[in-house]
């Protein structure tokens, strides 16, 4: 039971009889710990239900990017990811159309539904990603683009009559392929993720797969490993963000074993064992995707859509985004960027990066 | 859990279990978000096999119970209508708290915080009460004190949000969910005060009104009580928390419960066998009141709705109506606007750094008017201190002044001492000449021994002789003599 302080602290907490110029927030007293289960059943565990309902109303947003070479197969595992067609193939494109001068963002949304979840997916692809001969700052676009989505929903969220909800266009997931050649990482690769491991959560994936042994693979994910530790890149799940033991274990395991993740994607079905599951077929072989035996797809699908998909949400809104927010409320030194009261041009979103706190 | 994979079609929202109806039924259902989104353009695509993100839910959820849920309850009603017993029952424990007293000289709100921990589910409980509310003599200002508790949570949680480093996520929140106001159950009609202070609340809470210790009226009263109350919240226009009739799965219940608006409802804390079971009930000479019977007050009802079927709800309806309107208006009054779409953004930063430069300068003002007052000190004590230096100066010269007089004075008598002594001495001589010449014959030892007896002194006479008159001492006619003689 709490220690009732007598009028003495009901006057230092409350607002009284003599109004003050600004009413100072009521401080709770200390909270006294009661287990309820000894006094009978009272029913607060079904706020559990009643959230749930809630939010299976309103329905959730994912924005995930695919970054990566052309010809690794990003729309395809996009495919495979969520069983559907979601993202058009590049060989489906007009032949003539060439290689875009400078990386292009497109943004395409599509609505799933499963179990009575609807989720608004939508996949933001990168064609032009390190495919011309010099790829300098081919990366800033994509910067760009991510902090452009941090500003609009900075700019909702400023609003005097705000939405209700917020449409949320912000970058969940970066899926940041790896092209397979068995070394090492790529310069190229080294600097993206540098620069955007900051401001997204990025998720390393080793392309195309099915092109490694099972020795390649596992040298190959341990280099990759420790180039990535020695350049300091942080990629998700980062590991300062763990916040109780029973994450860090499970967030570990996921960082030092499976990661980064050798996928194959496909979306043709065949005939194994008499059950129709999605492969690709070669001379020697059906090479199933959805078995760990072959590929680690099935993890990578696991970790991405089963059990990791909120906190994706959540580590972008409650770290990423508000890492954004401050830089840009202390940057401005809270002068306006632009059109204020004085009329002057709003000069662009930034594109590089300024240093962030940490 | 292989959920229903269907194709959605664009401008429908469906219900969520039911399979596909690709009609257009866009009336139905109350169009959820995702269905405005999708009218903007989007394609749905239908799922070739189970992909796996239908445990979002579940996800959220869990993320949500290892923070923690917070609750909080205002009790509004005057002294004695049983606020801290009803809460004592409603969560079947016992609160801290001695009964309030009438005697308190205004409103005040008393506040306590708990943690109830049920299952896996942590709830961070807290309930305020207010205290004297209805005991004045002059009520007008009751309310206020209510009011601007209120508002001082909102203020709270929107300090924290304009905040640049912010950490909302971990933020207790401690913005008032529900209001139970407690009406007197005089069984005729509600008082002014408390259409007065519901009107004032209506805006800024979500208030139930509960009908207190209803042990006092009987059924039918009970039933007229209401409808009386109904209408007169009705007519004077106070908004009261409709329990959400959107949802199907909870839209009968809280249909009909909205009709029982307001709850009669009695607390007991004392529990007594009634048939066979353990209850809380109330004894009367004519009979036992039972709490949970639903046929004896509504205080199930009153559990259900608040706990068990709506909690969210008066959470999110706290956070998006409640809260975005105290935001609205304090940032507009503030001086915020969102004008036209050039100056939305940031014209909340200009505006706050403009107040922030006038606070800074504000704050410059004080610092010189404080270090000018600080200087004018100075200068007076300084005065001050010349002041008395000045006087103890004179005075030490007055003294000294006097002491040389007496100086001066001492001196002069030492003169006249020595004067007199150098006379005496003189005479002295005079007188031993003549002596020595009228008595030879006395011889030199008379001589000597009177010249010894001369250097003790005798006190000098007045002129005339006086033959051994001046002293008792053998031989002194002799000094008589000389000092006749020298004087």
């Amino acid at each position: 039971m709490s220690k009732g302080l007598p009028e003495a602290r009901t006057d230092a907490a409350m607002s009284e009889l003599v109004p003050e110029p600004r009413p100072k927030p009521a401080v709770p007293m200390k909270p006294v710990s009661i287990n309820s289960s000894l006094l009978g059943y009272i029913g607060i565990d079904t706020i559990i239900e009643q959230m749930r309902k809630k939010t299976m109303k309103t329905g959730f947003d994912f924005n995930i990017m695919v970054v990566g070479q052309s010809g690794l197969g990003k729309s395809t595992l996009v495919n495979t990811l969520f069983k559907s067609q979601v993202s058009r193939k590049a060989s489906s494109w007009n032949r003539e159309e060439k290689i875009p001068k400078t990386v292009e963002i497109k943004a395409i949304g599509h609505v799933i539904e499963e179990g009575g979840v609807k989720m608004k997916l939508t996949v933001i692809d990168t064609p032009g990603f390190g495919d011309q001969i010099n790829n300098e700052n081919c990366w800033e676009p994509i910067e760009k683009y991510i902090n452009e989505q941090y500003e609009k929903f900075l700019k909702e969220e400023v609003n005097i009559a705000r939405k209700k909800r917020i449409p949320d266009t912000r970058v969940h997931c970066c899926l940041y392929f790896i092209s397979p050649t068995g070394h090492s990482l790529r310069p190229l690769d080294l600097e993206f993720m540098r620069h955007l491991s900051k401001v997204v959560n990025i998720i390393p994936v080793i392309a195309k797969a099915d092109t490694m042994t099972l020795e390649e693979k596992s040298e190959f994910k341990q280099r990759v490993r420790k180039e990535l530790e020695v350049n300091g890149i942080e990629f998700y799940p980062q590991k300062e963000f763990d916040e109780d033991l029973e994450d860090k274990t499970e967030n570990d395991k996921i960082r030092q074993e499976s990661m980064p993740f050798a996928v194959v994607g496909s979306d043709k079905e065949y005939q194994v064992n008499g059950k129709r599951v999605l492969g690709r077929k070669t001379p020697w072989g059906i090479i199933e995707v959805e078995n760990l035996n072959h590929c680690e797809f099935a993890l990578l699908r696991d970790f991405v859509i089963r059990t990791h998909l909120q906190d994706l949400k959540e580590v972008t809104h409650n770290i990423h985004y508000e890492t954004y927010r401050a830089k840009r409320l202390n940057d401005n030194g809270g002068l306006p960027p632009g059109e204020g009261l004085l009329g002057t041009v709003l000069p662009p979103v930034p594109a590089t990066p300024c240093p962030t706190a940490e | 859990m292989i959920g229903t994979c269907s194709a959605v079609s664009c401008a429908v929202a469906p219900v969520a279990a039911a399979p596909v109806a690709a009609l257009a039924d866009a009336g139905a259902m109350a169009a959820t978000d995702i269905a405005r989104q999708v009218g903007e353009g989007c394609r749905t695509v239908p799922l070739a096999g189970h992909v796996g993100f239908d445990s979002l839910p579940d996800q959220l959820v869990n993320k949500s119970v290892s923070q923690g849920f917070s609750f909080n309850i205002l009790c509004v009603g005057e002294t004695g209508l049983g606020k801290s017993t009803l809460m004592d029952t409603l969560f079947n424990t016992k609160f801290e708290g001695e009964p309030a007293t009438h005697t308190q000289p205004g409103v005040q709100l008393r506040s306590n915080t708990y943690d109830l921990q049920e299952s896996n589910v942590g709830l961070k409980l807290t309930i305020v009460s207010t205290v004297g509310f209805g005991d004045q003599i002059n009520k007008e200002d009751s309310y206020k004190p209510i009011v601007e508790f209120i508002d001082a949570q909102f203020e709270a949680y929107l300090q924290e949000e304009l905040k640049i480093r912010r950490v909302l996520h971990a933020y207790h929140d401690s913005r008032i969910h529900a209001c139970l106001y407690f009406i007197a159950p005089t069984g005729h009609s509600l008082k002014s005060l408390d259409l007065v202070t519901m009107k004032k609340l209506d805006s800024k809470v979500n208030i139930i009104p509960i009908i207190a210790k209803s042990d006092a009226i009987s059924k039918s009263e009970l039933t007229k009580f209401k409808i009386k109350i109904t209408s007169e919240l009705v007519s004077n226009g106070v908004q009261i928390y409709q329990f959400p009739t959107d949802d199907e799965s909870v839209a009968e219940i809280n249909g009909t419960m909205n009709a029982h608006l307001p709850f009669a409802v009695i607390g007991s804390t004392e529990e007594l066998k009634i048939g066979n079971k353990m209850m809380k009930a109330r004894q009367y000479p004519w009979g036992t009141v039972q709490v949970e019977n639903e046929a004896h007050c509504d205080f199930v009802k009153l559990r259900e709705m608040l706990i068990r079927v709506n909690m969210e709800d008066l959470r999110e309806q706290t956070h998006s109506r409640h809260y975005e309107l105290y935001r609205r208006c304090k940032l507009e009054e503030m001086g915020f606007k969102d004008t036209d779409p050039d100056s939305k953004p940031f014209s909340l930063q200009e505006t706050y750094e403009a107040k922030r430069n006038e606070f800074l300068g504000e704050l410059q003002k004080k610092e010189e008017e404080m270090r000018q007052m600080f200087v004018q000190r100075v200068k007076e004590k300084e005065a001050e201190l010349k002041e008395a230096e000045k006087e103890l100066h004179e005075k030490f010269d007055r003294l000294k002044k006097l002491h040389q007089d007496e100086k001066k004075k001492l001196e002069d008598k030492k003169k006249c001492l020595d004067d007199e002594v150098n006379a005496f001495k003189q005479r002295k001589t005079a007188a031993e000449l003549l002596q020595s010449q009228g008595s030879q014959a006395g011889g030199s030892q008379t001589l000597k021994r009177d010249k010894e007896k001369k250097k003790a002194p005798h006190h000098p006479t007045q002129a005339g002789s006086v033959a051994g008159s001046c002293c008792k001492l053998p031989n002194c006619m002799v000094k008589g003599a000389m000092f006749s003689g020298l004087l």
